[in-house]
């Protein structure tokens, strides 16, 4: 009833690919997106905004970029924490050096830099797959984040050996950056990347770069045959996503931390982004939004939950209780949905879809 | 079958070779994994136009034969000639690139991508707008995603797969997989089509089907075709000329009636009391 799609004719290929090509998706995106910009930002108190949206949203985008390489390319990484350092750390150079270009410039822009990097630590994935691979962006993991500790300029020289967001200024004369800044000015910003970056994402996936991508994870000597070149194709998924890393790094650091350690790179949160991908679902972008809202939300919902009910537990334990429930997920969908949330949500809408005759 | 069929401009591409001509030229290459001789000193030619079969018993050296011709496995001696050009050695995108398709004897095709994307994954190198408009899908990359999208319709109205077009692949059986992963190699516009046992594991009419789009990828779209298969009513029927190899030699090599009547032959495929 609710969601039909007979009776929706395409009368051009142009249509029939399209991102949306059933009316109640295009509906369904729309009020969500209609709710994100309207809705979210006036109707929701600070903590909302700071503690919750703003950080789903920037690791929403970290998950993406770990699926386009180990969704859609096919290549494990466990160096996305610190790939996103990369980014962070960029940033706060660009910013020191340049201080009067807007901050949103520089944040983009610090995304080639850990694409950079991204496809120096790629290039073993021509001889090795798989397991040993994820060894060798370990490798990337724990040398990164020994820069980040042992080279003083990165910080500049900070004694604290922290990097602080500075306060900037951008689009008028509003405060960008910085403890100064309002909530919602920064989750306007990082909607804004978030949903032109997913967008721009989707449709290298649906075209033929994308469909690279997936040749090489589902059968890479038949890809090879077909004339699809392994170097190319699988650098530029290791440039893509660590681009990716590096911006919701950099929004990480100036928009959500405010100040940052390089132990907030450390092996914990490419372990977290990792999960975010998993349980969202490999290879799916909406998953990746599933997965990090999941992940994100479960110790929040666990903390103001449990004394709803009348669970009165410390902060520590609920802490535990939500890692030993994304551990137990996840070893969960690994065996009985490695496709995660998302096959879940895809398989809600082909039920939906033939309801209420399940054999037609 | 379908009258817009007859319009499908599906054809290999001109590179001034006449019918008859030859179009791929193997010169006593040998291919040998260690100790073991895959490939001994062997020679033969397709000619344009032709349905050339390779014959032989298992562990004949048929598959390497194919792996050799695609750039798979590099021979350590012998020189293939591609349309006059010749080569010792060349990467798989590099025969890709120069017209060479290929199927697999185990269905090779990409399982988590659906019948459309899989044959639109053969126009993979006739597609080259770059990477920013990729990104943007806007203008010049979406024209030419739906230039090629009309491609591929046709090699799926050809291959009589409509009704999966959205289907992903994993879920096909295995009559349908063996046929969309013709449709991928057909998408690439080949000059030289290389079929590893199009038709095993099929039932008789799935393997009358089979042929008959062989045949008529031959006839209409002009693609020469090589192919391996182990039942030989269907070689003897739809081959122009046949190869054996047996342990890696070539033993026989003519029309499928020289070969049905060559002593070796018929000693390699019902033994021979020594």
């Amino acid at each position: 009833m609710l969601y039909r799609e007979s009776g929706q004719y395409k009368t051009s290929y142009d249509a029939d690919q399209a991102i949306f090509p059933i009316r109640e998706d295009r509906i369904g995106i729309a009020i969500i997106l209609a709710v994100a910009v309207f809705v979210i930002p006036w109707f929701s108190s600070d903590f909302l905004l700071s503690s919750i949206m703003i950080p789903f949203l920037i690791l929403a985008l970290a998950t993406i970029g770990l699926n386009v390489l180990t969704g859609y390319a096919g290549q494990l990484s466990l160096g996305t924490g610190a790939f996103m350092g990369v980014g962070a750390y960029a940033c706060y150079k660009l910013t020191t050096i340049f201080p009067d270009v807007n901050i949103v410039v520089h944040i983009l822009l610090s995304g080639i830099f850990s694409a950079g990097i991204g496809i120096v630590f790629g290039l073993p994935s021509l001889r090795i797959k798989g397991l040993y691979l994820a060894v060798t962006t370990l490798a990337a993991q724990f040398f990164l984040e020994w820069c980040f500790i042992r080279i003083p300029w990165l910080y500049n020289y900070n004694a604290s050996g922290a990097i602080e967001v500075p306060e900037r200024r951008g689009f008028g004369d509003l405060i960008v950056t910085g403890p100064a800044a309002s909530p919602i000015t920064r989750y306007y910003i990082v909607l804004a990347i978030v949903i032109v970056l997913t967008l721009l994402v989707k449709n290298i996936v649906r075209g033929r770069i994308g469909r690279q991508w997936m040749m090489i994870r589902d059968m890479d000597i038949a890809a090879e045959l077909i004339g699809v070149r392994p170097l190319w194709a699988k650098l530029s998924a290791f440039a893509v996503s660590s681009y990716l890393a590096g911006v919701s790094g950099a929004m990480f650091v100036f928009f959500y931390l405010g100040a940052a350690e390089p132990s907030a790179f450390a092996i914990a949160l490419s372990f977290q982004i990792l999960f975010m991908t998993i349980l969202g679902g490999l290879g799916s972008l909406v998953g990746s939004f599933f997965g990090a809202a999941f992940i994100w939300a479960l110790p929040i919902v666990l903390r103001t939950g449990l004394p709803a009910i009348g669970v009165n537990v410390g902060a520590e334990v609920v802490f535990h209780v939500a890692q030993m429930v994304v551990g137990a997920l996840i070893i969960l969908f690994l065996i009985v949905e490695p496709h995660g949330l998302a096959r879940l949500w895809s398989l809600g809408k082909e039920k939906l879809r033939v309801w209420p005759f399940p054999y037609a | 079958m379908n009258a817009r069929i007859q319009h499908v401009e599906l054809h290999a591409d001109d590179d001034g070779l006449n019918p008859g001509d030859v179009m791929l030229k193997v010169d006593n290459v040998s291919l040998s994994f260690g100790g073991v001789k895959a490939i001994s000193d062997i020679s033969f030619d397709i000619l344009k136009g032709e349905i050339r079969a390779i014959i032989g018993p298992n562990g004949a050296g048929k598959t390497s034969m194919l792996n050799v011709i695609n750039g798979f496995y590099h021979p350590q001696e012998g020189v293939i000639t591609f349309r006059g050009k010749a080569r010792s050695r060349m990467q798989p995108y590099e025969a890709a690139a120069s017209g060479i398709a290929r199927t697999f004897q185990n269905v090779a095709l990409f399982k988590g991508m659906s019948t459309l994307d899989n044959i639109m994954s053969g126009r993979t190198l006739r597609m080259h707008k770059n990477f920013f408009w990729q990104v943007l899908h806007f203008g010049p990359a979406r024209n030419e995603e739906i230039e090629h999208r009309l491609k591929v319709e046709e090699i799926i109205d050809f291959l009589e797969i409509q009704h999966i077009r959205k289907t992903p692949v994993g879920k096909l059986p295995y009559g349908l997989q063996k046929r969309v992963e013709l449709g991928r190699a057909l998408a690439m516009e080949p000059d030289l089509l290389l079929l590893d046992e199009p038709m095993a594991g099929m039932n008789l009419e799935e393997k009358e089907d089979m042929s008959r789009f062989i045949l008529d990828v031959n006839s209409q779209m002009g693609t020469t075709i090589a192919l391996i298969e182990h039942d030989m009513g269907v070689v003897m029927d739809i081959s122009d000329r046949v190869v054996v190899l047996d342990y890696g030699r070539k033993i026989g090599d003519g029309s499928p009636e020289d070969v049905k009547n060559n002593q070796d032959v018929i000693d390699a495929y019902l033994g021979v009391s020594h």
